[in-house]
């Protein structure tokens, strides 16, 4: 089973590197507050809408927007 | 904020980058017309064989690697490539990182589409199972792949959210994963322009096949379509996942247990009998994260079930999940190697592979679609609701009869082959099981070709919407505004 020498040490290496980026997210802070990170992508539905339409509510909502941005 | 002040310098710079999305939506809906109806012949030329015309590339043989490749990679493809481009942005507030080379992944992936199209009739075959393509076409792939996964992993490093929604995991590992199982599988030593051999040879190559078909299914064909799942039913719901902290989990532990289920494509093979458990107990362990994000997805309208009723976008959505809840019970228990013993080889295969294929991988792409096409053309609904309803019941209706004919062949195929008389020779032989299947083949390709007219419904309704709406650039924002 000469494939199994590949196929092994590659999904042990796969999953060093799963477990490699899990770490990254959870100290990048990936899992912080997660609930309200599933209601965010509602925060950038004013863009989809017709153009005159979006501006209006974008212009109502500005200033509930919630101000999470990279900063720097 | 440096791409802000970029940004702003530059007004084009704030425009989504919704052309690729456009082409990719329109690719799927052509591909998925083509695909599905070289399935229609195909299951018709298995019913009454002098379909085949003696023609070799109409044959069976040809046409059926044809329909998987159109289906699988053109229209699921094209899907895939539509919705991460749209999610990725939107889902981090910001353009895509090199449009160009992202319009560069377009032509490319047509090219492949086509070139697949002209090569397998013509018989040019590597004879791997979904991996059939010669190894020019092979590079090709791999070269947009690796453009595909600059695009999204350059658009994610330059999100204007800290946070990366869960719709970015699943697109992410899918990206990943296809190119490792793409690039492993298809290591090969050409010896002509279009002829090329395996790198492996006998039980190797079979184990390199199945850990590459197993997991493509995975990939492609599972964590791929989630992602389009965890962004499109919320937003076409309007309310958020059920439980964000379950798609995390659910994230994770598929990830984590996946690799490992594709020896059980190889029970009762020369395959080491402990490599057949291990892929048969993995794929047990699966039942779990793929019930957990059933039930997550579906419970995202807990609380306001009406909208199942009114909306036929969302019947499409919800009831891809019942079907996706249905294949992943289905595939952990005829991984159990004494129901394989029943069911490999026979048609009950074919059943499942479509329980997934039509109701899963095909509704949420199609409610998916219905999403996004209107809105990639300044609408917010596409040109006919009663349409969208027409396709749904049609297409539901095709999906019950194909797969219970399938079940039901495959059971009696199953139990007829093993039948022993009491002097304890086979009670049938093998065409008369063959004869018995035949009003089940019929069943079948009634079932196929309803759910190709839905699909061609679908196609007339995306036009029409294409005729009465217009381009507009969308604006990113808001993070923009405040920066």
């Amino acid at each position: 089973m000469e494939s199994l020498y590949l196929l092994v040490p590659m999904s042990v290496g796969l999953i060093l590197m799963i477990l490699g980026v899990f770490a990254w997210a959870l100290h990048a802070g990936q899992f912080d507050e997660l609930e309200q990170e599933g209601a965010r992508i509602f925060e950038t539905d004013r863009p989809e809408l017709d153009q005159a339409q979006g501006d209006a509510q974008r212009l109502r909502e500005k200033s509930t927007t919630s101000n999470k941005t990279i900063d720097g | 904020m440096t791409h802000a002040a970029g940004n702003r310098a530059n007004p084009g710079a704030m425009e989504y980058s919704d052309t690729v999305v456009r082409w990719f939506a329109l690719a799927t809906i052509v591909w998925g017309v083509v695909g599905m109806l070289v399935g229609v012949i195909i299951a018709a030329q298995l019913t009454w064989p002098e379909l085949n015309f003696n023609v070799p590339w109409l044959s069976y043989g040809r046409l059926r690697p044809l329909h998987t490749n159109a289906v699988i990679f053109a229209f699921g493809g094209c899907a895939l490539f539509a919705t991460s481009y749209h999610v990725v942005q939107r889902t981090n507030q910001t353009r895509l990182f090199m449009p160009r080379l992202a319009m560069f992944t377009f032509v490319m992936w047509q090219l492949v589409i086509v070139s697949a199209a002209i090569s397998l009739p013509l018989g040019y075959t590597s004879g791997k199972e979904y991996a059939e393509l010669e190894w020019p076409i092979d590079i090709a792939i791999a070269v947009t792949w690796v453009s595909y996964a600059v695009v999204f992993f350059g658009t994610i490093g330059r999100r204007q959210v800290r946070h990366i929604y869960v719709a970015n995991w699943f697109f992410g590992a899918f990206i990943i994963a296809v190119a490792l199982l793409h690039i492993v599988n298809s290591a090969q030593v050409p010896y002509s322009a279009m002829k090329s051999y395996s790198a492996y040879a006998g039980v190797q190559d079979a184990m390199i096949q199945w850990w590459y078909g197993h997991n493509a299914v995975g990939f492609f064909l599972t964590a791929g379509f989630l992602g389009m799942m965890y962004y499109y039913i919320p937003k076409q719901a309007d309310r958020p996942v059920y439980s964000y902290r379950l798609s995390i989990v659910h994230f994770w532990a598929l990830i984590f247990t996946y690799m490992w289920a594709g020896p059980h494509h190889l029970h009762y093979t020369a395959l080491p009998d402990w490599a057949q458990s291990i892929g048969m107990v993995f794929s047990l362990i699966l039942l779990a994260p793929s019930w957990g994000g059933m039930i997550n997805g579906i419970m995202t309208l807990s609380g306001a079930w009406h909208k199942l009723r009114d909306d036929p976008i969302l019947k499409f959505l919800i009831v891809s999940l019942s079907f996706y809840g249905m294949s992943t019970f289905e595939g952990p228990m005829m991984s159990i190697k004494t129901v394989n013993a029943l069911s490999h080889y026979t048609d009950w295969t074919i059943g499942h592979v479509h329980s997934g294929a039509l109701g899963w991988v095909g509704f949420i792409s199609m409610g998916s679609m219905y999403y996004l096409i209107p809105r990639m053309h300044g609408r917010t609904e596409m040109y006919s609701r009663r349409a969208i309803e027409l396709h749904f019941w049609v297409a539901t209706v095709g999906i019950v009869l194909y797969i219970a004919a399938m079940w039901i062949a495959g059971v009696m195929q199953g139990l007829m082959w093993r039948a022993v008389s009491p002097e304890g020779t086979l009670s049938y032989s093998f065409v008369e099981s063959v004869k018995a299947t035949y009003p089940f083949y019929v069943i079948r390709f009634l079932g196929g070709l309803l759910y190709l007219g839905g699909m061609v419904v679908m196609a007339w309704n995306v036009i029409k919407t294409i005729q009465v709406g217009q381009v507009t650039s969308v604006r990113v924002l808001p993070s923009m505004a405040h920066a």
